[in-house]
C-alpha cells in the first residue's frame, strides 16, 4: 500500500517548472575580475562597491568548497556558469521599453500579481528573475512613513550611506566559501529599512525566479530594523525545471536594534530535480541576524520543500541585553533530495533566550539533516535556549540525521534538546483508510499535523499557500 | 445484508480462515467468539480489508456489492465500519480535521458535496451528545494520550458521525472496566437503527448483556464450528470451548 503510494509520489510534476521566453541578455560564463567588474559596472556601482566584491572574489579564490555537510554535492563548474543574466534587457533596435508583458505574466502565473490593484492586500512584493529586480510595489506608499523598500541595486546608488553601513557588517565575505562568492557577484534581491518606532503597515515579501539556462542566481538581501521598529517579510522561490543543477547562492542580513522586531518567513519551493534525481537547484545560502538592540526580536521560520540541495542555516547573533530569536522550520526531502540546515544560536548578552523547533520530513530516497549550534559567551548570564528536533520518515530507503552541536561557556545558562523520529506507520494509514480517508489524503493529514506548529508561525496569507505546498511535495494530485 | 461464503484467507502464507460461511441480514447482530489465534480478527480484518491477508479462496458482499473488489476506503464508504481493538494514535492530527475528512470523503463518494463547516460542526455536537464523550477528547490529536476507555468511546463517537451500515466491534471489551464497558456498550445501542447489523468479537459475556446479540458463532481453527442464540455464549462462559472441541471429535 505505501509502496503504491511512494511510486505514485515520484511520479508527481513540479508545478512551476515552466519556462518563460523572453529575451535575455546573459554575460559570458565564467568567473575573473573582469567579470565582477562588468557586473558592476552594469548595475552602475559606486568604487565602493566594486572595491567590496573584488575583496571578495579575491578571498574566494583563495578557498576550498567545505565538505562538512551531510550532502552529495556535485562537482560544481565555476567557470561554466553565467553570472549576470538580465530578462528586463532591451535588444540593441529597441528603445527604452516597459516591462516585458511576458514577465509580468510570469509572476501572474507563479500568484504573484504586480499590479498593485490586483496584488494581494497588505503584501508588497519585490521580484526578482534572475540577477534582475523586475518591479517592487507599493514603494511610494511604504515611503510616506519613511519605510525604504527597493532593490539591493537600487538602494546601493539611492541610499549608500546606509547599504555600506550594513552590508557585510552581519555576514563578513570572508565568512564562508558560499558568502565569499555571492559577496564577490550577488546580482538582485531586496532592501528594507523601518525606521525608528516604526511599524511596517503591510507584510514586504520577495518573490526569487530563476529563469534563464546555465546561469547562477545570486540573491542579496538587507534588512535594518532601527530601534522599535517591526516589520514582517517573507520570500519565496521557485525555478524551472532543467536537467541541469542550477546554482542559487544567497546572503541575507538582518539588523535589529532595541525592542526592535522582525520576522523573517521563507517558503522555499526551487525545483527539487526530477524522481531519478537529475537536475535541481543547488540552494547554498547564509543567512543571519544581529540583534543588536536590548530586547530585539528576530525569527525565521522557513518551510522548505524545493532544491536538489540545500545548505542553509538561519542564525542569530544575540548580542542585545534581554533579546529573543527563534527558528521555526520544516523540511521536506523527497526522491533524491538532500538537505542540511538548520540555525546557529549565539548567545552573547544577558538573559538571551532562543528557541529552535525543526521538523525534518524524509521521503524517497532522500537524505535530510538538522544540524545546529547553540552558543553562549562568557557574559551570557541568564541566557536560556530550548531546541526540539523531530523527523518524520515515509517510506524505508530515505534517511533523518541530527547533529546538534553546544557549547556553552557560562555556568548560568538553561539548554534543553529534545529530539524525537518517527515513521508513518501502516497502521496509521490502514486506521485512516478504514474512515474512509485515501491514503494520499491520510498523508496528507499526518504531515500537515506534524508541520502545524511551524506553519502558524508563517504570516495566514502564506500558511495556506505552505500547507498546499506541502501536500503537494508529498501527496500526489492536491494542488 | 452482509454474505460471506466459503471465505479462505491467509496471513503470511499461513491459512487462517478456512471456509467461513455467513449470512448477516440488515438489522442484525451476531457474536463471534472462539479461543485465541482461531480467526476472530482475520476475519474483521479480511471484510476490512487489510492489506496484510490475502483471499485465496471464496467472496464477501455487502448489499449485493463485491466487497472483496474494492479497496479500504472504498468499502468504509460503502458503510462498513471497524471498531479497533487497539485504535492507534495519530499526533498532530486533530479529530475535527480527521473527522471531517473521513465524513467529506464518503460524502464525495456517495456524490454529496463536503458539509459546510458549520453543518459539520452541528454534526460533531449532536453526535457527541449521543455518546457522550467529551468536548476536551473532541479538540485533542486522535487518540492521542487518551485512556483505553476514551479510545473505545472514540472508535463508537467515530461510528455515529460516518452513519455505517454494517459494524465490526474487535473486541471493543478489552481492556474496559465494567463502567466503562457500559458506556461504550449503550452508546453502542444509542447509534444504531433498525438497518444496523454488526458483528460483534469478544471473549466473555459480559458485553453481551448490554449489546444483546440475535446469534451466536463460534469460530475454532477457521471455521464457524457452532451457531446458537445468546443462550449459547452464556454457555460458553459458564464452560469454555473445551466441551464444543469435544463435540466435534466425537
Amino acid at each position: 500500500m505505501a509502496n503504491e503510494y511512494v511510486k505514485k509520489v515520484a511520479e508527481e510534476k513540479y508545478k512551476y517548472g515552466f519556462t518563460t521566453n523572453v529575451y535575455t541578455e546573459i554575460i559570458d560564463k565564467g568567473l575573473n575580475e573582469d567579470i565582477v567588474r562588468l557586473i558592476s559596472q552594469k548595475k552602475g556601482e559606486p568604487e565602493w562597491m566594486l572595491d567590496f566584491r573584488l575583496k571578495a572574489y579575491r578571498f574566494w579564490q583563495e578557498q576550498k568548497q567545505p565538505t562538512w555537510a551531510h550532502l552529495r554535492m556535485p562537482e560544481i563548474d565555476y567557470q561554466a556558469i553565467s553570472y549576470y543574466a538580465d530578462p528586463t534587457a532591451k535588444k540593441a533596435d529597441e528603445g527604452k521599453k516597459e516591462i516585458d508583458p511576458e514577465l509580468m505574466k510570469t509572476f501572474d502565473k507563479l500568484g504573484i500579481p504586480l499590479e498593485e490593484r490586483m496584488a494581494l492586500s497588505g503584501v508588497a512584493v519585490d521580484a526578482v528573475m534572475d540577477s534582475v529586480s523586475i518591479k517592487t510595489t507599493f514603494k511610494e506608499r511604504l515611503s510616506e512613513k519613511g519605510i525604504i523598500f527597493c532593490s539591493i541595486s537600487e538602494a546601493i546608488n539611492q541610499y549608500p550611506e546606509l547599504v555600506r553601513q550594513y552590508l557585510g557588517s552581519v555576514v563578513p565575505y570572508r565568512d564562508n566559501y558560499f558568502a565569499a562568492l555571492n559577496s564577490a557577484v550577488f546580482s538582485d534581491g531586496s532592501f528594507v529599512y523601518i525606521p525608528k518606532n516604526t511599524r511596517c503597515p503591510m507584510e514586504l515579501s520577495t518573490y526569487f525566479r530563476i529563469n534563464a539556462r546555465n546561469t547562477g542566481q545570486f540573491e542579496r538581501t538587507l534588512i535594518v530594523c532601527e530601534a522599535g521598529g517591526y516589520v514582517s517579510y517573507l520570500e519565496g522561490c521557485t525555478a524551472p525545471m532543467r536537467d541541469e543543477n542550477q546554482l542559487h547562492a544567497a546572503i541575507v542580513e538582518i539588523v535589529v536594534m532595541d525592542d526592535a522586531e522582525v520576522k523573517y518567513s521563507t517558503v522555499q519551493n526551487w525545483y527539487p530535480g526530477d524522481s531519478e534525481g537529475r537536475g535541481g537547484v543547488l540552494n547554498l545560502v547564509t543567512k543571519r541576524g544581529h540583534l543588536r538592540g536590548a530586547n530585539s526580536k528576530l525569527s525565521w521560520t522557513q518551510v522548505e520543500t524545493g532544491s536538489a540541495i540545500t545548505w542553509k542555516y538561519p542564525s542569530c547573533i544575540l548580542s542585545g541585553d534581554g533579546s529573543q530569536a527563534e527558528f521555526y522550520s520544516v523540511a521536506v526531502t523527497n526522491h533524491h533530495q538532500q538537505a542540511d540546515t538548520g540555525t546557529k544560536m549565539i548567545h552573547l548578552g544577558r538573559n538571551t533566550r532562543s528557541t529552535i523547533i525543526s521538523k525534518g520530513i524524509s521521503a524517497g530516497q532522500s537524505e535530510n539533516s538538522y544540524r545546529g549550534l547553540v552558543r553562549v559567551g562568557k557574559d551570557a548570564d541568564g541566557a536560556r535556549n530550548y531546541s526540539s528536533c523531530d523527523s518524520l520518515l515515509l517510506g524505508n530507503r530515505c534517511g533523518a540525521h541530527t547533529f546538534p552541536y553546544q557549547d556553552v561557556q557560562n555556568a548560568t545558562a538553561i539548554i534543553e534538546h529534545e529530539a524525537t523520529t518517527s515513521k508513518i506507520s501502516e497502521d496509521q494509514l490502514l486506521y485512516c483508510n478504514q474512515r474512509g480517508i485515501s491514503t494520499e489524503e491520510a498523508v496528507g493529514l499526518i504531515v500537515n499535523g506534524y508541520a502545524k506548529d511551524v506553519i502558524n508561525k508563517l504570516p495566514m496569507e502564506f500558511a495556506v499557500e505552505a500547507t498546499k505546498l506541502l501536500s503537494v511535495s508529498l501527496e500526489g494530485s492536491v494542488g | 445484508m452482509l454474505e460471506i461464503k466459503n471465505l479462505h484467507a491467509t496471513v503470511g502464507g499461513k491459512e487462517i480462515l478456512r471456509g467461513i460461511n455467513l449470512t448477516i441480514r440488515d438489522g442484525e447482530i451476531h457474536a463471534v467468539m472462539g479461543t485465541n489465534g482461531a480467526g476472530k480478527s482475520t476475519l474483521c480484518n479480511v471484510i476490512v480489508g487489510h492489506p496484510a491477508y490475502t483471499v485465496t479462496e471464496g467472496s464477501i458482499t455487502l448489499d449485493g456489492q463485491d466487497l472483496l473488489a474494492m479497496s479500504i476506503e472504498e468499502r468504509a464508504h460503502a458503510g462498513v465500519f471497524m471498531s479497533f481493538q487497539h485504535p492507534i494514535e495519530i499526533p498532530g492530527v486533530s479529530m475535527v480535521n480527521f473527522m471531517r475528512t473521513a465524513v467529506n470523503a464518503r460524502r464525495q463518494a456517495l456524490g454529496l458535496e463536503p458539509l459546510k463547516s458549520t453543518d459539520f460542526l452541528k454534526l460533531m455536537r449532536e453526535k457527541r451528545a449521543l455518546v457522550d464523550i467529551d468536548n476536551r477528547l473532541v479538540n485533542r490529536s486522535v487518540n492521542e494520550g487518551f485512556s483505553g476507555g476514551e479510545k473505545k468511546r472514540n472508535e463508537i463517537f467515530q461510528m455515529a458521525m460516518l452513519d455505517p451500515s454494517f459494524c465490526i466491534l474487535d473486541e471493543t471489551d478489552s481492556g474496559l472496566d465494567v463502567d466503562a464497558l457500559r458506556v461504550v456498550a449503550e452508546g453502542f445501542n444509542k447509534i444504531r437503527t433498525e438497518q444496523t447489523s454488526a458483528i460483534v468479537i469478544t471473549h466473555y459475556q459480559r458485553l453481551l448483556d448490554y449489546i444483546k446479540p440475535d446469534v451466536v458463532h463460534v469460530l475454532l481453527n477457521g471455521q464457524l464450528v457452532k451457531t446458537g442464540g445468546p443462550e449459547l455464549a452464556q454457555q460458553i462462559e459458564k464452560q469454555g470451548f473445551d466441551w464444543i472441541k469435544e463435540e466435534l471429535n466425537a
